[in-house]
C-alpha cells in the first residue's frame, strides 16, 4: 500500500513567478520520475498551444482524419472540465484550493488548446472556432467531464476518477507515432501526474477526516462512478488508430487504472462503488443535460460578437 | 475611522518569564524603542522578533490585512468573467491571473501573521465585516472590457501605490510586495492589451472599451485615497517609513502614466480637467465625487453585499471540508507518533 507523499523539490532556484513546489507520486505507479515537475517548465521550451498553431499553419504538422478526430475528444474532455473547475475559483473550502483547482483548470485548458489546435489543422479551423462555434452535438467529450461540480467531494471524485484515466492515456499517448499527439501528451501527463497527488490526497482526507465528509466522499463517487466506463470504451476510430500505434485502446487502460485507483481507494477504506453504467454517447455527440448549459454560458460572448478579435 | 477600530487586535506579547518586575519591563521597553528609532532613522527594517511601538504594530496589522482581503475579494469581478472569455488564450490568461490574486493574498495573509494575528481571525474580521477591502471591488465588472480596465487601470493605481511599499520598514511586507509588484506588472499589460485589442477592433468593441474606462476611471483615482488633508493617519505612516509619498502625489502622478499610455490606446479619460501644471511640475485632475466614495466604504457601494457574502459562503461550505483535513492530519499526526515510539 503506497500513500502519495508530497515531495518537496530543494534544488528549485527560480526567479520568482508562479509555484515552485514539485508534486509527485511514490509508489503508486507514478511515472516514477521524480525530478519531473509541471511547473518548472519554463515558456521557453514548453511545447505551447501557440507552437501547434503555428506548426499547422505553416503546414509542418498536419493531423490525418482520424487523428483529428482524436485530438478532438481529448481537447474537449479538457475544455468542458476546465469550464467545470473553472467555477471554483474565489469559491473553494480554502484559498489553498483556490489556487490549486484554478492550477488544475488551467492545466486543462492548455491541454484543449493543444489539442483543439491541431485538430482544426484538418479544416483550417482555429481552437476558438472549435470551442465557440460548435454546437452540442459536435462536441465529442465523454459525459463525466461535464458532470456537476456538487460540492467539493463531487468534485474530488470526479477529478479522481478522470486523473488517472488521463494519466494512464497521456503516458501511452506520449509514445505515439503522430508526433504532435506524442508531444502534447508528453508534457500533460506530467501535469496530470499532480493532479493525481492532488485528488488523491483529498480521496484519503475525506474519507477518513470526520464521518461527515466521509459520507459525502461515499456519495460522491456513488454518483461519479457511473460515468466511468465509458472513459474505457473502444470503437471503430479507437480501433483504427491503434492499429497504426497513433493512439492506445481505450479498454487497455482499464487495468492499471482499476489497480491504482483501488490502491488509493484501499487506503481510504472504500470500496469501488456497486452502481450500474450510464450507456455514455459522448464520443457521438450525445450528452448529458449538463453540457448544454455549459455550452451557452462559454459561447454566449464570442457569439454576440462573431468574426470579432479579442 | 470608528469601523477601523473594531478589527481585532492580537494581545501585546507579554513579558519574558525572567522580567519579573515592571522595572524590567520598562527597561526592555526603553531598549526596544531606542533600536527602533534607530532603524527609521537609518532607514533600515524591522522583523517579526524585534521590539516595535504598539501602534506601529496595530497600523500595520490593519494594512497588510486590508491589503490581503482586497487580493481575495477582488477575485470576484474577475471571475465574473472566467467562464464567459471571448477566446482561449483570454480565458487561460485570467484564470492565471486571478490566481495570482489568490497568491497575494497568501503572501499577504502570512506577513501579517508575523504580527501575531492568525489568518483564521482575520477571515472571520472580513467576513463579519469589521475589516476593511479596497473599495474598488464593490463596483460591478459589466463588460469583457472590464477585465481590460480593471487590469490597466485598478492594477495600475495599486502598482503606483505599492512600487514604494517594497521599501517599508517592515520586513515581510516589504518583501512580499516585491513578488506582488513584479506579478501586478504583468497583470496590468494584460490589461492594455484587452483594451488595445477592443479599441482597434470593431467599432462596438471600442465603445465597450471606451465605456469601461469612463467607468473605472474615477474610482480607480480613488484608490489612493482620501485627499491629503483629509487624511489622517498618512503623517504618522510616513514617520514609520511605511508610506513613502502622499495620496495625491501618488495620484497625480498615476494620471500622468496614463494620460501618455491613453494615446496608444487611443481613447480618452473622462475628465476634461487633466493638466501638466508648468510650476509645480505635476499633473492635475479634475474634482472627485469623494461623497460617493464615503458612501461605498460605509457599505452602500453597488455590490459589497454581494461580494462579502460570495466570501462567506465559500467559507462556510468550505468548512467541512476544512474540519475533514483537520481531523486527518491528527490522525496521521498521531499514528506517526505511535510508530516513532514503537521504534
Amino acid at each position: 500500500m503506497s500513500t502519495p507523499q508530497t515531495a518537496t523539490q530543494t534544488n528549485d532556484a527560480h526567479d520568482g513567478g508562479h509555484g515552485d513546489i514539485s508534486v509527485g507520486l511514490s509508489g503508486a505507479g507514478a511515472s516514477g520520475d521524480g525530478a519531473a515537475s509541471a511547473t518548472r517548465i519554463t515558456p521557453g521550451n514548453a511545447l505551447r498551444p501557440e507552437d501547434i498553431a503555428l506548426a499547422v499553419s505553416r503546414g509542418t504538422a498536419k493531423p490525418s482524419a482520424d487523428v483529428a478526430e482524436l485530438a478532438l475528444r481529448l481537447g474537449d474532455d479538457a475544455l468542458i472540465l476546465a469550464q467545470r473547475l473553472g467555477h471554483w475559483i474565489s469559491r473553494a473550502p480554502e484559498l489553498e484550493e483556490d489556487i490549486a483547482l484554478g492550477n488544475i483548470a488551467l492545466d486543462q485548458l492548455g491541454h484543449a488548446r493543444s489539442f483543439l489546435s491541431y485538430a482544426g489543422g484538418l479544416d483550417g479551423r482555429s481552437e476558438d472556432d472549435l470551442a465557440y462555434f460548435r454546437r452540442e452535438p459536435e462536441f465529442r467529450s465523454v459525459q463525466i467531464f461535464e458532470q456537476p461540480n456538487g460540492d467539493f467531494a463531487h468534485t474530488i471524485a470526479r477529478q479522481f476518477v478522470v486523473s488517472y484515466y488521463q494519466f494512464e492515456l497521456y503516458r501511452r499517448l506520449a509514445q505515439s507515432t503522430d508526433a504532435t499527439l506524442a508531444g502534447i501528451a508528453a508534457k500533460a501527463v506530467k501535469e496530470v501526474d499532480y493532479h493525481r497527488d492532488h485528488s488523491a490526497q483529498w480521496v484519503l482526507r475525506l474519507a477518513l477526516g470526520t464521518d461527515e465528509s466521509r459520507q459525502r466522499m461515499i456519495h460522491a463517487f456513488k454518483t461519479v462512478w457511473p460515468y466511468v466506463d465509458e472513459l474505457f470504451r473502444d470503437d471503430e476510430l479507437t480501433g483504427r488508430l491503434s492499429e497504426t500505434a497513433a493512439a492506445p485502446q481505450p479498454s487497455s487502460l482499464r487495468a492499471d487504472f482499476d489497480r491504482l485507483t483501488g490502491e488509493i481507494l484501499a487506503e481510504a477504506e472504500l470500496q469501488v462503488p456497486n452502481v450500474q453504467p450510464a450507456p455514455g454517447g459522448g464520443r457521438r455527440g450525445l450528452h448529458s443535460e449538463h453540457l448544454g448549459y455549459i455550452l451557452a454560458e462559454m459561447q454566449v460572448l464570442a457569439r454576440e460578437y462573431p468574426g470579432a478579435s479579442w | 475611522m470608528a469601523s477601523q477600530t473594531l478589527q481585532s487586535v492580537p494581545a501585546e506579547p507579554s513579558p519574558a518569564r525572567h522580567e519579573q518586575s515592571l522595572e524590567d519591563v520598562a527597561r526592555r521597553d526603553a531598549e526596544g524603542q531606542a533600536y527602533f528609532d534607530k532603524v527609521m532613522a537609518e532607514d533600515s527594517r524591522i522583523e517579526p522578533r524585534d521590539w516595535m511601538p504598539a501602534a506601529y504594530r496595530k497600523t500595520l496589522l490593519r494594512q497588510i490585512s486590508q491589503h490581503a482581503h482586497s487580493e481575495i475579494i477582488g477575485m470576484q469581478p474577475e471571475a465574473n468573467w472566467i467562464s464567459r472569455a471571448p477566446s482561449l488564450k483570454r480565458k487561460a490568461i485570467l484564470m492565471a491571473k486571478v490566481q495570482d490574486e489568490a497568491g497575494h493574498g497568501l503572501y499577504l495573509y502570512s506577513a501579517a501573521e508575523t504580527l501575531g494575528q492568525p489568518r483564521d481571525q482575520m477571515m472571520q474580521d472580513l467576513m463579519d465585516g469589521k475589516a476593511k477591502y479596497s473599495s474598488i471591488f464593490n463596483y460591478p465588472a459589466r463588460t469583457w472590457a472590464d477585465m481590460g480596465a480593471i487590469g490597466w487601470m485598478v492594477d495600475g493605481a495599486a502598482i503606483a501605490n505599492q512600487v514604494p511599499l517594497c521599501r517599508a520598514s517592515f520586513g515581510p511586507y516589504g518583501r512580499a510586495m516585491v513578488r506582488v509588484c513584479k506579478e501586478e506588472s504583468f497583470h496590468q499589460r494584460q490589461g492594455f492589451e484587452i483594451l488595445l485589442e477592443l479599441s482597434h477592433g470593431t467599432p462596438e468593441q471600442k465603445q465597450m472599451a471606451q465605456e469601461a474606462v469612463n467607468r473605472w476611471y474615477a474610482p480607480a483615482l480613488m484608490m489612493f485615497g482620501p485627499p491629503d488633508d483629509d487624511s489622517p493617519n498618512s503623517k504618522q505612516s510616513m514617520a514609520w517609513n511605511i508610506k513613502r509619498f502622499s495620496n495625491d502625489e501618488l495620484r497625480n502622478r498615476f494620471v500622468g502614466m496614463m494620460m501618455e499610455q491613453v494615446k496608444v490606446l487611443e481613447l480618452t479619460l473622462p475628465d476634461k480637467d487633466i493638466r501638466f501644471n508648468e510650476e509645480t511640475k505635476k499633473w492635475e485632475h479634475g474634482p472627485l465625487d469623494w461623497d460617493e466614495f464615503h458612501e461605498v466604504l460605509a457599505g452602500r457601494g453597488p455590490c459589497n453585499a454581494q461580494r462579502l457574502e460570495r466570501r462567506r459562503e465559500a467559507h462556510l461550505e468550505g468548512a467541512w471540508v476544512r474540519e475533514a483535513a483537520a481531523a486527518y492530519a491528527e490522525k496521521q499526526a498521531k499514528k506517526q507518533a505511535e510508530k516513532v515510539s514503537v521504534a
